[in-house]
């Protein structure tokens, strides 16, 4: 029997395109807006997600039976964020760098809508093999997202990638800049991803009608 | 499962032990991993003071901010920082483990009108003395802190910020190498006034060129984070002006 059966790999793949957690469910926009502002944070805070979600919806899962639901909220609460400090204490002891980096994103991760809105969804009613995959899928699909708001919004509000400067030196006016070219100082503020991700909503939908709800 | 998990009692019961059980886990790894949390932070606490004198690994490209490696900055610290002090009610003691007063405790204790300790570095590279002055405020959304330090004519040799939760892209930008070596070579002074430094949007010298008008450039986006910064500075070098103006070069 193969490890994934055609079922499993669409709970990985839907949430990339067609399901997409931010541009369809509408999940997890807060923080696409807060932190895309430089494609590294964009990458840590994919792959901060991807483990906790992953992670997340197993326990979850594993807890279904047994949740009250007049305070299954407040348990899925309890859960991520227990699993967060676990993880923010570990790197703090052993990764001490990698946790200064990540400390901005703790915060967020705990309240990201995307990890309750799959625990509520998903995880409650599925078994937990289901459950890992659908939070890794959904995590991922964030996590492109995030990826693509952080590339052009670093691009075109800073002229630089990962820091650093592919469209030459706006102060000293070499490369790109030399010819008159100017940052968009309006991409590194949080408008712009709503902008940004607005573009790719319509992109999205225009190439898969399906998509578009009749009114 | 054959429990009826609607029930009042169930839920209460439920709840109880979820906290016991997720409490005695955080209490468990927190007394565990305690002990090597503060290690890591004392040795970040070193590595930040000897950054502001410029003991670091800097390259000479304007690119990331490296630190004295964490396996060797007990011994660099104990090699440049000759002489740690603790300033307190207008008096002057050395104290080997000054580093480790935690500023934020004392200035909660100022605001209170209790008495506080405020602690200093003394170092030296290549001849030269660095005050280095510990400094903690606020910026956007939570605490900034790092260190200043000054020679003899209150010129900056080198400053270092951190901050708990400004904004990637925006706030957090005030540890970068670009906005922290414009600080090299302003002076805090403005006459005999201690001035701090501004942190001014509308300075039009991005490269910082003008070393004496109290000014660096500010960052695009992050206007509240640089004045917190502008204003952490100013404070702190008044906290400390009575010391430093027993040193200074008139």
């Amino acid at each position: 029997m193969a490890l994934l059966t055609k079922k499993d790999t669409s709970l990985i793949l839907d949430p990339l395109a067609d399901n997409n957690p931010i541009t369809i469910q509408v999940l997890g926009i807060c923080s696409a807006l807060a932190i895309t502002a430089e494609l590294e944070a964009s990458i840590v805070m994919a792959i901060s997600v991807i483990f906790v979600m992953g992670l997340g919806n197993v326990v979850i899962s594993l807890m279904r039976d047994i949740i009250p639901s007049k305070i299954r909220i407040i348990v899925q609460l309890i859960v991520v964020a227990t699993l967060v400090i676990i993880v923010d204490q570990v790197l703090k002891a052993y990764a001490y760098e990698l946790s200064k980096t990540l400390g901005a994103f703790i915060g967020l991760i705990i309240t990201n809508c995307i990890i309750m809105g799959r625990f509520e969804a998903f995880a409650l009613a599925n078994g937990p093999w289901k459950s890992f995959l659908d939070g890794i899928g959904n995590a991922l699909g964030y996590g492109v997202i995030l990826i693509i708001v952080g590339f052009f919004r670093e691009l075109l509000g800073s002229g630089t990638l990962l820091g650093y400067p592919v469209l030459g030196d706006p102060i000293m006016k070499t490369g790109l800049f030399a010819t008159g070219y100017e940052n968009n100082g309006f991409m590194i503020l949080p408008p712009a991803a709503l902008i940004v991700v607005g573009i790719l909503i319509w992109v999205q939908r225009s190439k898969n009608p399906a998509l578009i709800e009749d009114n | 499962m054959a429990v009826d998990t609607d029930k009042n009692s169930y839920t209460v019961i439920f709840a109880a032990v979820m906290v016991v059980v997720v409490g005695s886990i955080l209490a468990f790894l927190a007394s565990g991993l305690g002990p090597q949390i503060k290690e890591n932070e004392r040795f970040a606490t070193q590595q930040n003071i000897l950054y502001a004198m410029g003991v670091n690994e800097n390259g000479d490209d304007k690119g990331n901010v490296s630190q004295i490696p964490t396996d060797k900055v007990e011994a660099e610290f104990t090699t440049y920082i000759k002489e740690q002090l603790v300033l307190e009610d207008g008096k002057t003691t050395p104290d080997e483990e000054a580093y480790l007063i935690d500023l934020k405790k004392q200035l909660a204790a100022k605001k209170k009108g209790e008495s506080y300790k405020l602690p200093l570095f003394i170092g030296e590279k290549d001849g030269k003395s660095s005050y280095i002055i510990p400094m903690y405020g606020k910026g956007l959304w939570d605490a900034i802190w790092g260190y200043i330090a000054l020679d003899e004519t209150m010129t900056v040799q080198g400053v270092y910020f951190d901050h708990k939760g400004e904004t990637a892209g925006l706030g957090a930008n005030i540890k970068m190498r670009y906005f922290m070596d414009d600080f090299e070579g302003e002076s805090i002074l403005d006459g005999t006034r201690y001035a701090g430094i501004a942190v001014a949007k509308g300075n039009n010298d991005p490269l910082n060129n003008t070393k004496d008008d109290n000014e660096v450039d500010a960052l695009a986006g992050a206007t509240i984070t640089g004045n917190g910064v502008a204003v952490m500075i100013k404070e702190s070098v008044n906290l400390y002006k009575d010391y430093l103006e027993t040193i200074r070069v008139k």
